[in-house]
């Protein structure tokens, strides 16, 4: 008899979000990899880079979503040959989208797509399980993130500085770890904006305290 | 052979002895001997016009026109063979059309004029077709800064702040260099390129013609629409004046 997980498919049960702020967006996620009640990795790295300004935050079947980021990834170096400028991360969040969409019915994903461009500035888009895409000023998903929804309605302000933007996601997703058994670990972090890609990572004792009880 | 040429001609793709290809030179002539077409990037916005030359008072009016809409964003303006220049807006709006299905947004105006170079260019290489007897000026005012293209029946094409193709194309071209384009508004712009027009148009040769005239400025926001109405009369009314001033100067 086998143990349970091994039957279980692998899934980041997950905390992911994307927020935008004055300059550029902030991404932040936990690092729990798990498989049913199994923590298959517990320092995983959801947060795949797909150029230099632009990442997504994988929340899904980690099989599916690896995959999926290595191809939208292929379709942007191809843009940027092709077109020589940077792809913008409208175009990101639509190749990710057909690709989600056209293959909906075998595909569990669902992903963040944040970054920055020189025409649009900072955006988050966000692709839930079925293919939409929508723009929104902050996103969240995974199982933790409906933890946090009424703590980021409350908290959220449009045009957050730099600072205050990181210490709300490393806030949300904190929160998120606290309460979702299938989040836990570190909590990662990445700033991007017009200069590049910024990383971070919270170790789990540095996480921001809250109530215990 | 029927013809009095050096018998270089008889195929698309066959150069001379010199290193020119001769059915491609036909096809910029087709250009030169048709109506000019002018398009200045102004500070806010982009302006195309085109001196539509009608051989029939018969014709009603504008029913055949030298400036296309490709793309909610993007203008092309045509001069040279009237059905060749329809082909090549067809092809540019699928094109366009194609690119805002995989991308998701709007087809940037390089991509564009490079698409429509290559097709162009494609057509003097086969024994099959005849190069495009039209050149056309594409036209877009994108993210706040106004683009504009010029591509050739060879299939050359260049980013330009104003270029003229056609007729008067030499005498067109002075007459943009002394504007000043860097403080000139889409507004003034459109009535510039219409005195433009009027001013490099022959009488004696070409008696009647149709001033075709298109803009996509800030104040359009982005979109690319064909000046009509007051605006269109306006623009004409100014450049009519601004020669009869010209010619009353000559008087004296």
């Amino acid at each position: 008899m086998l143990a349970d997980w091994t039957q279980q498919e692998v899934l980041t049960g997950t905390t992911i979000m994307a927020v935008e702020y004055n300059g550029g967006v902030v991404i932040g996620a936990d690092s729990r990899t798990s498989s049913g009640t199994y923590v298959t990795n517990r320092t995983q790295d959801k947060l795949t880079p797909l150029t230099e300004y632009i990442y997504c935050c994988r929340s899904g079947s980690a099989a599916d979503t690896q995959a999926i980021a290595d191809h939208v990834r292929y379709y942007l170096d191809f843009s940027r040959i092709s077109q020589g400028r940077e792809p913008t991360v409208r175009y990101a969040a639509h190749v990710m989208q057909s690709i989600l969409y056209n293959n909906r019915d075998n595909l569990s994903a669902a992903v963040i797509v944040a970054g920055w461009d020189e025409v649009n500035g900072g955006q988050v888009y966000c692709i839930p399980l079925g293919g939409l895409l929508v723009r929104q000023p902050m996103a969240a998903g995974g199982s933790g993130s409906t933890y946090i929804w009424g703590h980021l309605d409350a908290q959220f302000k449009p045009g957050m500085t730099d600072t205050e933007c990181q210490e709300f996601v490393a806030k949300s997703v904190s929160l998120a770890i606290k309460r979702d058994g299938s989040s836990g670990g570190v909590c990662r972090l990445a700033v991007i904006n017009r200069s590049g890609v910024q990383r971070r990572i919270i170790m789990h004792e540095d996480l921001p305290k809250s109530y215990d009880g | 052979m029927s013809s009095i040429g050096t018998g270089y001609d008889l195929d698309v793709s066959e150069y001379s002895p010199e290193g020119k290809l001769f059915q491609v030179e036909y096809a910029h002539k087709a250009v030169e001997s048709s109506g000019t077409a002018v398009g200045i990037c102004c500070r806010d916005g982009v302006v195309l016009a085109v001196e539509n030359i009608v051989t029939s008072k018969l014709y009603e009016t504008n029913c055949n026109r030298r400036v296309f809409h490709i793309d909610r964003h993007i203008g092309m303006a045509a001069s040279g063979l009237l059905p060749d220049a329809r082909a090549v807006a067809r092809h540019a709006r699928e094109e366009a059309a194609d690119y805002r299905q995989s991308h998701g947004e709007p087809m940037p105006l390089s991509e564009l004029a490079s698409r429509v170079s290559n097709l162009m260019h494609a057509y003097t290489m086969y024994s099959a077709v005849r190069p495009f007897g039209c050149g056309v000026l594409l036209a877009a005012f994108e993210n706040g800064r106004p683009q504009l293209y010029g591509v050739e029946p060879s299939g050359v094409y260049y980013s330009y702040h104003g270029y003229a193709i056609g007729k008067a194309k030499q005498n067109a071209r002075t007459e943009i260099e002394k504007l000043k384009l860097a403080e000139l508004s889409a507004a003034n712009g459109v009535k510039e390129a219409a005195k433009i027009i009027y001013s490099c148009h022959d009488e004696v040769k070409d008696k009647y013609f149709e001033l075709d005239l298109s803009l996509t400025s800030a104040e359009t926001a982005g979109r690319h629409v064909i000046v009509t109405g007051e605006q269109w009369t306006e623009a004409s009314n100014y450049a009519k004046a601004a020669l009869e001033e010209h010619d009353s100067d000559d008087d004296v």
